[in-house]
């Protein structure tokens, strides 16, 4: 490990997009490579975890090895050679998290660098924007910014293996309530294995003051990262959880198998954004991120109401359909999501609404972008089940195709059984306007800028429904993306 | 898909009596061929990772033991009675899949004749079966396994036939009994034919019909397809059509659903031809325990093609429906222009839609659309109704008319159009809305 070279981002030889292909020099502490119960094991006792915790794992890994390798799921429109799940480190830290910092004047210097380096300037983030960072590096949460501030107001926001120390009857009663661990393949790989992730509870009645980050960073060569990430609002209270992804540029494919699970509580409301920029891998497809991660939010009280927002510009392959489960009357759900793909990454991503209480509703508004030789799906469903009365659905799918090599697909499911039920989808795919084009050409802006701006526009409504900063840097990623997909 | 032997067995010995009864040729041949096919996939009984049938479980199918079904001489007017007819059609009589000499009409605008026929002067048809994928579908297999009494229609170049061809396939109602149309249809370059596949009758009990058509449009020419599917509601129909178009060419396909127990419709249109276009429209009203599943898909294969895909449902009681449909457009098929919807009125808190239109495109300079609804009718165009002095019976009534008259009115066949307002108007609920 020590002996890595550190590529900074002036010398990323032909990938000038992806600027954070840097990795960081830093001492880990790894678990042997492959995938055993020993493992599970250590990976428990390395979090000093109760028991309850540990069972839970050895149940989820013993219902994995008992589906066997062929459950993984297929029916995703996405093409990739197989995952030798014993070839992947299960288990990452970086050394100095042995020595548990206890602020972030103890965190390792090189770790604050490094952060810097990804523009999570962990110091400054805290005084300027005013944003609660955790920090998560291969598979430890290394730092978490803002505490007292939290604690005021009462909102835990901890890694979470901190809180099955501390809070463990809130864990034990929502892990895995949203998602089980038998939910699906990867679902249930990242129950056995997951190694941390972030912890949020926000009391009742509290509008949690500021914006909660997670920043997710895989730094370890054949490591798989397995965050878990549990989010609840309670009755009447707010929060806005943003997330942010990157890894460095490797020759082989690494696997990201995240489980990202919500509970909004009677009149709670989560705002749930993620910019995602994992490492898509090198122009001819080499490398780059498997990023199959299963989300999903239970909207469970009356009137609650969660919003997913997404920005996808990395990874090799995006398999991740953020979904809501609308069990409280009136409550709301929203799925907000740019997919932009090139060269050779494949995304197949989209959404599922499943109405089950009265007066629901939903807005499901994608759009897809396809350059290179990408392939781009957006697949989703929409349920309304019986007792759904008065339920609402409108869904709008917009692809742009860039270039002919590329692909764009659109696969929606609608199920409705109830006859009050209103639901509506529309989908179009088209080309950048030629007339939009020539317009601003004429107008001296270059053609390179001038796509720029016209996607820009076409993603706007999106990217409007993230945070401030989240959408600037959405935005310049966007452009990073697209550099070299025209002429 | 799973295989299940078992249940394939009771198709065995009908299947060697069929073969044992003719001498060996290129039919016999066909028939073996498909045999072994359909022994080595069976039916598409498998639910997990099934898509084409993801929801439409055919095991009740699979699991009767059909017997193929023999002629009958039901009489003339018990089948004018529940099919359209007209005096001014080619009208062309199936009883349990066995063709009716005696009651068909004979044609001079075009060359008609049944494979039983083609098989006796031994002349086999060159295209026949070539457009579909046995080994893709059960049905289809076990169709051509069968092969034995199928219509065969060949509209020479440059011929406009005048008066519509009138497929009816009656089935007398016999239980437990499958039959197995077969049509297939070519019609040569500027040629133009209008051709309605009729699957009527049925009875108390269970049955099966089971069609296969082919359809070639050849350049410049126009074929104008009719289907409606009107049986018992104790039958069981699946329907596998497949059309091929060339350059220019022009395909009209209108499908209408009344009566099954389960109904399926299988129709790919590939469009081989640069400048074709293909309107495909359908009005499904299902009632009681009934289920129509349309999978209806269009693919792009060459540029400049134009697709239309406009499908209604109107759904009451217990019933449920089934949209699937694709279109695909290949990297080839630039300029393609795409618009597929599917809309659908439920009137019953008991009846249930599953609708999934899909798009996969490859080729950038397109544009291609697709829409789906699903829901009551609009509260406000109710209330504005009322306002002007309708009472709500009467309203909610006219919307479901205006509902199901915008696919029945594109009927062009005159005799044809006025059938189905009656068929489908007239029974269509009187539902009160409530709001």
């Amino acid at each position: 490990m020590t002996e890595q070279k550190v590529i900074s981002r002036q010398t990323g030889v032909e990938e000038k997009q992806y600027k954070w292909g840097f990795e960081f020099d830093i001492e880990s502490d790894n678990a042997p490579r492959g995938l055993n119960e020993d493992i599970v094991r250590f990976i428990s006792a390395k979090k000093n975890e109760p028991d309850w915790m540990l069972e839970w794992r050895l149940k989820a890994f013993s219902h994995w090895k008992k589906q066997g390798e062929d459950a993984s799921p297929k029916w995703a429109k996405v093409k990739f050679e197989e995952i030798d799940f014993q070839d992947i480190i299960y288990y990452s830290a970086p050394k100095s998290k042995d020595d548990a910092p206890e602020s972030l004047d103890e965190v390792d210097p090189e770790l604050i660098e490094a952060f810097d380096k990804l523009g999570i300037p962990l110091e400054e983030q805290k005084k300027l924007t005013g944003v609660a960072v955790d920090a998560v590096l291969d598979s430890v949460s290394v730092a978490t910014t803002y505490q007292d501030m939290l604690e005021e107001a009462g909102v835990i926001f901890c890694p979470i293996s901190e809180a099955v120390q501390k809070y463990p009857e809130l864990v034990q009663k929502y892990l895995g309530s949203v998602v089980p661990y038998s939910d699906n393949f990867y679902a249930t790989l990242n129950s056995a294995v997951f190694s941390d992730g972030s912890f949020c509870y926000v009391p009742p009645g509290v509008r949690c003051p500021i914006e909660l980050m997670t920043y997710f960073r895989i730094n370890e060569v054949d490591s798989g990262q397995f965050e878990r990430t549990l989010i609840i609002a309670d009755e009447g209270s707010y929060v806005s959880y943003l997330e942010g992804c990157t890894a460095p540029m490797r020759k082989t494919h690494q696997l990201h198998a995240a489980v990202v699970e919500l509970v909004a509580l009677k009149d709670a409301e989560i705002k749930y954004s993620t910019l995602q920029n994992w490492y898509p891998g090198d122009k001819d497809g080499n490398g780059g991120v498997f990023n199959f991660v299963t989300k999903r939010g239970a909207a469970r009280g009356e009137n609650s109401k969660i919003s997913w927002t997404q920005v996808e510009t990395g990874s090799a392959i995006t398999w991740k359909y953020p979904s809501v489960i609308l069990q409280g009357d009136n409550s709301v759900g929203e799925f907000y999501s740019v997919a932009l793909v090139n060269n050779h990454q494949q995304a197949d991503t989209g959404t599922k609404m499943i109405h089950i209480g009265k007066n629901t509703r939903s807005t499901i508004i994608a759009k897809g972008i396809s350059a290179g030789k990408a392939e781009n799906t957006y697949r989703g469903q929409v349920s309304i089940l019986p007792n759904a009365d008065n339920a609402r659905n409108f869904t709008q799918c917009d692809s742009l195709l860039i270039g002919d090599e590329c692909g764009a697909h659109t696969v929606p499911y609608i199920e409705v059984r109830n006859p009050s039920a209103q639901m509506g989808h529309e989908a179009t795919t088209s080309k950048v306007n030629d007339d939009q084009l020539f317009y601003l050409q004429q107008r001296g802006i270059d053609l390179e800028e001038a796509n720029y701006m016209i996607i820009n526009g076409f993603c706007r409504g999106i990217f409007k429904e993230l945070p401030f900063e989240f959408a600037m840097e959405a935005s310049q990623l966007l452009r990073v993306s697209l550099e070299g997909t025209v002429g | 898909m799973v295989r299940n032997v078992a249940e394939l067995d009771h198709y065995s010995s009908d299947f060697q009596k069929l073969q044992g009864s003719n001498k060996d040729n290129w039919i016999t041949e066909i028939r073996g061929r498909a045999m072994e096919t359909f022994t080595d996939i069976g039916l598409p009984i498998a639910r997990k990772g099934n898509e084409k049938w993801k929801y439409t479980n055919v095991a009740p199918i699979a699991r009767l033991p059909f017997k193929l079904a023999g002629s009958s001489n039901t009489p003339i007017n018990v089948i004018k009675s529940v099919s359209p007819w007209s005096a001014d059609w080619t009208n062309v009589v199936f009883v349990n899949g066995h063709f009716r000499k005696d009651l068909s009409d004979s044609s001079d605008e075009l060359d008609m004749s049944t494979l039983a026929e083609l098989d006796q002067k031994d002349t086999p048809v060159d295209e026949l079966g070539s457009l579909i994928d046995i080994s893709d579908d059960g049905f289809a297999a076990l169709n051509t396994s069968f092969l034995q009494d199928g219509i065969v229609l060949r509209v020479e170049e440059g011929k406009k036939v005048k008066s519509p061809i009138n497929l009816v396939f009656y089935s007398d109602g016999t239980p437990g009994v499958v039959s197995h149309p077969r049509i297939f249809v070519k019609a040569d370059r500027g040629s133009s034919v209008s051709v309605i596949e009729n699957y009527v009758g049925g009875g108390g009990d269970y049955s099966l019909t089971n069609s296969v058509s082919e359809i070639f449009v050849g350049e410049d020419a126009e074929v104008n397809h009719y289907r409606l599917l009107s049986e018992s509601e104790h039958t069981f129909d699946v329907g596998y059509g497949r059309v091929n178009l060339s350059d220019n060419s022009v395909f009209n396909s209108r499908s209408f659903f009344k009566g099954a127990n389960i109904g399926r419709y299988d129709l790919n249109v590939l469009i081989d031809g640069e400048y074709a276009s293909c309107d495909l429209q359908g009005l499904y009203f299902t009632s009681g325990d009934q289920h129509m599943d349309n999978f209806i898909n269009i693919d792009h294969a060459q540029p400049h093609g134009t697709s239309n895909l406009f499908y209604k449902g109107i759904l009451d009681g217990k019933s449920r429906a089934v949209f699937g449909g694709t279109v695909l457009v290949r990297k080839i098929a630039q300029k393609t222009d795409s618009v597929q919807s599917d809309k659908n009125l439920i009137l019953s808190p008991d009846a249930e839609v599953d609708s999934k239109p899909a798009l996969f495109i490859y080729a950038d300079d397109v544009k291609c659309a697709h829409g789906a609804t699903a829901g009551n009718v609009d509260a406000d165009t109710l209330f504005y109704m009322r306002s002007r002095g309708i009472d709500l019976e009467t309203a909610s009534k006219l919307l479901i008319y205006g509902f199901a008259g915008e696919v029945i009115d594109k009927v062009e066949v005159s005799e044809l159009r006025d059938y189905l307002e009656e068929a489908f108007l007239t029974s269509l609920p009187s539902y009160r809305f409530e709001f």
